[in-house]
């Protein structure tokens, strides 16, 4: 399969900037949820990135693992500390 | 202030990288003399015999019959690497049962769950089981193969978790598998030592390329790694939802 | 192109490990540096009009320019390993969140 040789440069140059504006979204958006989500899209644009660089198997790997398991650990790290607040305030007011 | 001094010392950093890659005309994006270089015995599979070329499903009995080059590196030729990448993983998922225990432990992580959930869940879990096995049992011939294969079934394993409410999968089995795969790949190895005259040598015949048996102990030893990863991937998803109860 | 842009994201992951004083936020910098690793260690083994590394029924001969495998097997592990890392330290924060009650490390020493 033959791709165009502009059609190439262009599609390399749009996955580089967007990489590096999600990077610097991910590590500078205030809240915490969105941040993680940004870290997910990035990872989706790196799948791309791999696959213009003709590696499909990384390409797999990182499409299952970056954008899917990763995201869902943090998200879980986030809901099970926001519960825990919770159960710690309804403490306090047992006590109160 | 912080922030400006560490911007300029990334800044500063960054510049004496970018000129000690690519000025002088050290380019490494393309690389031109690739017959000469190393990774090209990995691809006519001459690395230590002589060999002009392969030809997919005409070339027999070469010294790795793996149509997916990337497979043939991965499981034979740096075997014993990736049995240490194996047992790192095992060791992150010790690691995360080890920390996030200390309570008694009661499944109590309970999400709304709603019918499209229910009921999307429902038609793709199989579906992505099945996509998991095929990827890691085709690992030689097509892209793929037993680390994104076994973290396919994670993920299937996963989205149960969250689709059914008083779901638990059963823990002890996916141990149980998890230390036999692990257990054989060494195993292999032995064999590989006592038969042959290497840890993990390849010692079954190698075949046809491009035949799905084919590849002596590769499809073997990819099979086991992706029981093993997919076992370690559904332990630490375990984990991470089951909630610490101080009883 | 993405050579460089790989680069650019180690750069980043690096601003934000010396700069926040989050946990997460350190962790999701961490991974921003191994996906921008990553990027580049691929991109090193990209040969100019090569096809991917697999014989198959239309690419079937060794005589082909094939992109370099090499680089590829060695980032196929390091993303898997990267995951595990990753669920260990998300592991140890929220241990850390259950005894200080806070992600922030700047708020954490100051006991009651």
């Amino acid at each position: 399969m033959v791709i165009n040789e502009t059609l190439y440069t262009i599609m390399t140059a749009a996955v580089s900037i967007m990489l590096i504006i999600l990077g610097i979204l991910a590590l500078e958006s205030k809240k915490l949820i969105s941040s993680v989500i940004y870290l997910s899209a990035m990872s989706l644009f790196a799948v791309l990135g791999f696959v213009l660089m003709k590696a499909p198997d990384v390409a797999i790997t990182e499409a299952v693992i970056g954008s899917g398991l990763v995201t869902a650990l943090f998200i879980f790290t986030l809901i099970g500390v926001t519960k825990l607040d919770k159960k710690d305030n309804q403490k306090a007011g047992d006590t109160k | 202030m912080k922030r400006i001094v560490s911007i300029l010392l990334v800044v500063v950093l960054g510049y004496f990288v970018y000129t000690s890659l690519y000025v002088d005309g050290f380019d490494m994006a393309v690389s031109d003399n690739r017959q000469t270089s190393i990774s090209d015995a990995y691809i006519t599979k001459s690395v230590t015999s002589e060999n002009e070329s392969v030809t997919y499903m005409e070339s027999t009995d070469l010294e790795n019959g793996s149509a997916n080059i990337v497979t043939a590196i991965v499981t034979d030729y740096r075997s014993f690497d990736t049995l240490g990448e194996v047992t790192v993983l095992f060791l992150a998922s010790i690691g995360v049962s080890m920390v996030l225990a200390g309570f008694t432990k009661k499944y109590q992580f309970k999400m709304k769950t709603n019918r499209i959930l229910k009921t999307g869940a429902r038609l793709v879990v199989g579906l992505a089981l099945v996509l998991g096995v095929y990827m890691f049992t085709h690992g030689h011939l097509s892209p793929g193969g037993g680390f994104p294969g076994g973290s396919i079934i994670g993920a299937s394993i996963l989205m149960m978790y969250l689709s059914e409410e008083n779901f638990r999968a059963r823990m002890a089995s996916f141990k149980w598998m998890e230390s036999l795969a692990g257990t054989v790949y060494v195993l292999i190895g032995i064999i590989g030592l006592f038969v042959a005259t290497y840890f993990l040598e390849n010692f079954l015949p190698t075949g046809t390329v491009g035949a799905l048996v084919s590849a002596g102990i590769i499809p073997i030893v990819y099979i086991l790694i992706g029981l093993k990863v997919g076992s370690e991937v559904s332990g630490i998803i375990d984990q991470f939802l089951t909630e610490e109860v101080a009883s | 192109m993405i050579q460089i842009a790989g680069l650019i994201l180690i750069l980043i992951g690096l601003y934000g490990l010396i700069t926040k004083r989050n946990i997460i936020k350190m962790i999701i910098a961490l991974n921003v540096l191994e996906i921008g690793l990553n990027l580049f260690i691929v991109s090193v083994g990209y040969v100019q009009d090569g096809i991917a590394p697999i014989l198959t029924e239309v690419n079937n001969s060794s005589g082909l320019i094939f992109v370099d495998p090499l680089p590829q097997a060695l980032v196929l592990t390091a993303i898997v390993i990267g995951m595990g890392t990753t669920a260990l330290s998300l592991a140890f924060a929220r241990k850390i969140y259950a005894t200080h009650q806070t992600f922030d490390l700047n708020e954490m020493g100051v006991e009651e």
